[in-house]
């Protein structure tokens, strides 16, 4: 995690690029604006944390990376997503399943428990990725592979385990097999959306140290999905936080921390306990994000912000550079 | 434990369903008046009546019913001259055969309906799915069966109206029979996928890149095995009842039309054998899906 | 039952019955209003006596195909009498089957399943177990045994019936009641020194009505079905009364002859249970939105 790494990344295109991305919920009570505009950047062997309260568009982002929104009423409607140049939105289904999907893109999904289907064997499931993408000749070498690949992830005596089904292995047990599932086929790119918030906390730091290694031994870019600020700062290099479907703030993980451009990225920093402090009254932030069927015309975290200006409620604020690296959607800026 | 406690569970209701018959039939008065002639002299009347063990107690009377029935002895037939049991027993095959075709013909229309209207909710195949359900329970089957003879048999002279033998011949009474059931599959099937197709592991399989259809009818329609299993075994039970009216309609010669006419020669022993085999196969094929279970469901198979 | 009515407790009554009305299935309570009128007022709208038979009249076809009459406007049977006059005294008979058998039914699964429920224990053992088993023999099963032993005709299908259907009213009654007794007020009852029969009456009563309600409209279509069945196969309604059931059967006779004798009142029972089920179903959701499985 050397800065001059990122600094060099930079200057290469990226390994998933996404621009202007907008998508709706076509609902029966109105047009849900889940994104309303994102652009975001990862590298490969960079991770990327996107950050936000429930509601905010983080999972939705997801999905529609992986072009697998909720139906009926999902629906992409601008922007392109580009994976090493290619835009996954001009693809046809059937291209993004057979090619893409567990193949350049995987998702481990928020709760890694229930990402088992009960009623196969771990085998199988292990197994689906290189029998549905081709990889494996024959069904014996589905079976090695899927060895190989729990075997990778450290579970133990896998050629014993592999006729089990999900009930009989532990949490700790049933998150790596979940994670085997996703990088079987080496994807250049891993969504991980929200991959600890079902865990009790012993299970939480060992997924996390899993993340990283994965990605350190994989070389993969990371796409980490959290409402957790102590997540994201144990495991990514850059942070990107999201509020009401659009991305506020972005930039270096440490210059984020110690320099917060955007008032609610400040707010939301003080409403994290820091280890050693004193414990104060937790801060929390006042308000409730705006309604995603109803946005106001100007900035969306105006009514909560503390340092609200006429324009704020006019017109959106455009994104600036607010250091080196690190850039936010705020009319402070600005002025 | 739990296998054994259902098997129980099922001899119970076996032998109370045995008891509820012997009283209906008890209740109808002296059974001697239908099988002798009224001017028979009282001598005789006495003599049968003790031949017959109609002089001792109620209970006792049941105790011997209950022996004979399970040595197979439910009587002579009084209108077919041959072993009450016996003549059940030939006729149930056939029963069987338009059961299990029904049910097969219920399934075969109920699962891929009940999946499609999952999958593409809100789409005209689920409004049709769903007029087809409404239909479906509110047609009785016997009528089913009269406008199938009109059309195909008479009309269009496609399928005998009768009879058992050849395909043919099973294809309406099949259809008739399975009519009902597919409404309440349909709408198993549809709410049990809704649930399924929801949960995180069908999302996962998509994001691994396994294709819609393997992840709709494997790893979805497995998941929505259960429920529908659940409602066959029921609902295979309930045929076993329906097939008393279809039978007739298409004089299918099975179980229920033997029972029918047994009813109107008022020939007690074959109804009350009819009804019992009946009642033995219901209870089985509920036990069945139960122990269905066990096989589908791993989490069950492990005591979980 | 929390969720909804609190909602609806807050919109307050006029709101309430707003929502009622502007939620209500029109269609099938126009065709179930239909029947009632013609099950009540029936001898005064029929155009001609069901029971007339005029062989010089015999098959006719409906009003609007060739040969047919306004005299007889759904036609006429083998033996020439009015379809339509038939077709209404069916609906009397249907009704008057329901009524019967749903209020008798309900009534003694009710009071059983009430019983099972209040006093637990072996009671409710004894009485599930024969649930239990009356629920193991196959209903048409139970009717033709019942059919053998018993005279034929509108008394003998009321009974079948209640017979087939009290189980069904037992089980679901005894589970309200379960939750029901473990409830404040019934204990503050028992405490002071209430009888049975009046928690029964007054505190059990009013609180499964709903329940009652919702379970009486959609057992309507299943009597109309089972009683169809029985009369067709000759086991129920026995000529010279009048019912769907039996038309079916006598047409069959015929069935190459006349295709309105044998699909006219098989549509009668058709939209009858139709809308019996539709609003049932109404009925459960307005009334009983926990959707318990019934």
């Amino acid at each position: 995690m050397t800065d001059t790494a990122i600094d060099t990344a930079t200057d290469r295109t990226p390994l998933l690029a996404v621009e202007g991305l907008k998508t709706y919920l076509y609902l029966r009570r109105g047009v849900v604006k889940a994104i309303d505009g994102v652009d975001l950047h990862v590298h490969a062997g960079e991770s990327l944390g996107i950050i936000g309260e429930s509601g905010s568009g983080k999972t939705m982002t997801s999905l529609s990376i992986m072009r697998l929104l909720p139906q009926p009423g999902g629906r992409i409607v601008a922007g392109s997503i580009r994976l090493n140049g290619v835009d996954l939105l001009q693809l046809s289904e059937r291209d993004m399943a057979a090619n893409y999907r567990g193949r350049q893109i995987s998702m481990i999904s928020q709760d890694p428990l229930a990402s088992l289907n009960p009623v196969f064997t771990i085998g199988d499931q292990v197994g689906a990725p290189f029998r549905y993408h081709g990889l494996a000749k024959d069904e014996a070498d589905i079976r090695r592979s899927a060895i190989d690949v729990l075997r990778r992830l450290r579970i133990p005596s896998p050629e014993r385990r592999l006729d089990d089904y999900p009930h009989q292995f532990s949490g700790g047990m049933r998150q790596r097999v979940v994670a085997a599932m996703a990088i079987a086929c080496s994807p250049r790119l891993l969504i991980a959306d929200e991959p600890t918030s079902a865990l009790d906390v012993t299970i939480q730091a060992q997924m996390l140290d899993l993340l990283r290694e994965i990605q350190h031994s994989a070389g993969l870019g990371l796409i980490l999905i959290t409402h957790d600020l102590g997540v994201a700062a144990s495991v990514c290099h850059r942070i990107a936080v999201m509020y009401s479907g659009r991305i506020v703030e972005t930039g270096d993980v440490r210059e984020i921390y110690a320099r917060p451009a955007h008032p609610y990225t400040q707010a939301l920093l003080q409403s994290l306990p820091r280890l050693g402090e004193k414990k104060r009254r937790l801060y929390s932030i006042a308000g409730q994000p705006p309604s995603l069927l109803d946005r106001p015309r100007g900035c969306a975290f105006a009514a909560r912000c503390a340092h609200r200006m006429p324009i704020c409620d006019e017109s959106p604020p455009p994104t600036v550079q607010a250091a080196p690296g690190q850039s936010a959607a705020c009319w402070l800026l600005k002025s | 434990m739990f296998l054994l406690k259902r098997i129980l569970q099922g001899l119970l209701s076996i032998v109370g369903a045995s008891i509820v018959i012997f009283v209906i039939s008890r209740l109808s008065g002296d059974p001697i008046t239908m099988l002798l002639p009224v001017e028979a002299p009282p001598a005789l009347i006495e003599q049968t009546r003790r031949d017959m063990g109609l002089d001792r107690s109620y209970f006792e009377q049941y105790v011997i019913f209950a022996r004979h029935a399970i040595g197979g002895d439910f009587g002579q037939s009084y209108r077919w001259q041959m072993p009450a049991l016996e003549l059940v027993m030939q006729r149930l095959p056939a029963t069987i055969e338009l059961a299990c075709a029904a049910l097969l013909f219920s399934v075969m229309i109920a699962v891929p309906l009940g999946v499609l209207s999952a999958v593409r909710r809100g789409s005209w195949i689920d409004r049709c799915g769903n007029v087809f359900a409404m239909l479906g329970q509110a047609m009785p089957g016997f009528w089913v069966g009269l406008l199938l003879v009109y059309f195909f048999a008479i009309q269009l002279n496609w399928l005998p109206a009768f009879g058992r033998g050849t395909f043919k011949q099973l294809i309406m009474p099949a259809i008739a029979l399975g009519w009902y059931p597919v409404a309440a599959q349909t709408r198993v099937v549809r709410s049990a996928m809704l649930d399924v197709l929801d949960r995180d592991y069908i999302r996962v399989a998509r994001g691994l890149g396994v294709p819609e259809n393997v992840v709709i009818w494997k790893y979805g329609l497995r998941n929505a095995l259960v429920p529908l299993i659940t409602i066959m075994g029921v609902y295979f039970a309930a045929m076993l009842g329906g097939a008393f009216v279809i039978e007739v309609v298409f004089a299918w010669p099975g179980l229920g039309r033997t029972v029918v006419e047994a009813v109107f020669a008022r020939d007690f022993p074959v109804v009350q054998a009819g009804v019992l085999i009946t009642s033995i196969l219901f209870v089985t094929s509920n036990l069945l899906v139960d122990l269905s279970y066990h096989y589908l469901d791993p989490r069950i198979r492990h005591g979980h | 039952m929390d969720t909804e009515s609190t909602v609806d407790g807050l919109a307050g009554p006029a709101v309430r019955y707003r929502h009622w009305v502007a939620n209500l299935p029109w269609w099938p309570l126009a065709i179930l209003l239909t029947v009632l009128l013609a099950a009540l007022f029936g001898p005064w709208l029929m155009p001609h006596d069901p029971q007339q038979m005029n062989l010089a009249a015999a098959l006719r076809p409906p009003a609007w195909q060739a040969g047919g009459t306004l005299e007889y406007v759904l036609g006429t049977d083998n033996l020439g009498r009015d379809i339509l006059s038939r077709i209404i005294a069916g609906a009397r008979t249907s009704a008057l089957v329901c009524a019967y058998a749903i209020v008798f039914s309900g009534a003694l699964g009710a009071l059983i399943g009430m019983t099972a429920g209040y006093f637990g224990r072996a009671v409710d053992a004894i009485i599930m177990r024969i649930v239990d088993i009356q629920m193991s023999i196959p209903s048409l099963a139970l009717a033709l045994v019942l059919a053998t032993v018993l005279d034929q005709g509108l008394g003998t299908v009321i009974i079948v019936i209640i017979v087939t259907y009290w189980t069904w009213y037992a089980r679901i009654i005894r589970g309200e009641i379960l939750s029901l007794k473990e409830r404040d007020f019934v204990a503050l009852a028992k405490v002071a020194g209430c009888g049975t029969l009046t928690i029964f009456a007054r505190h059990f009563l009013p609180n499964i009505l709903n329940t009652l309600l919702v379970l009486a409209t959609l057992q309507v279509g299943q009597v109309i079905l089972f009683e169809a069945s029985l009369s067709f196969l000759g086991l129920g309604i026995q000529a010279p009364d009048v019912s769907w059931g039996l038309m079916l059967a006598d047409a069959r006779g015929y069935i190459a002859n006349a295709w309105w004798a044998i699909t006219l009142p098989g549509v009668a029972i058709m939209l009858t249970c139709l809308a019996s089920n539709l609003f049932g179903d109404w009925m459960r959701d307005t009334f009983d939105p926990m959707r318990r499985q019934v």
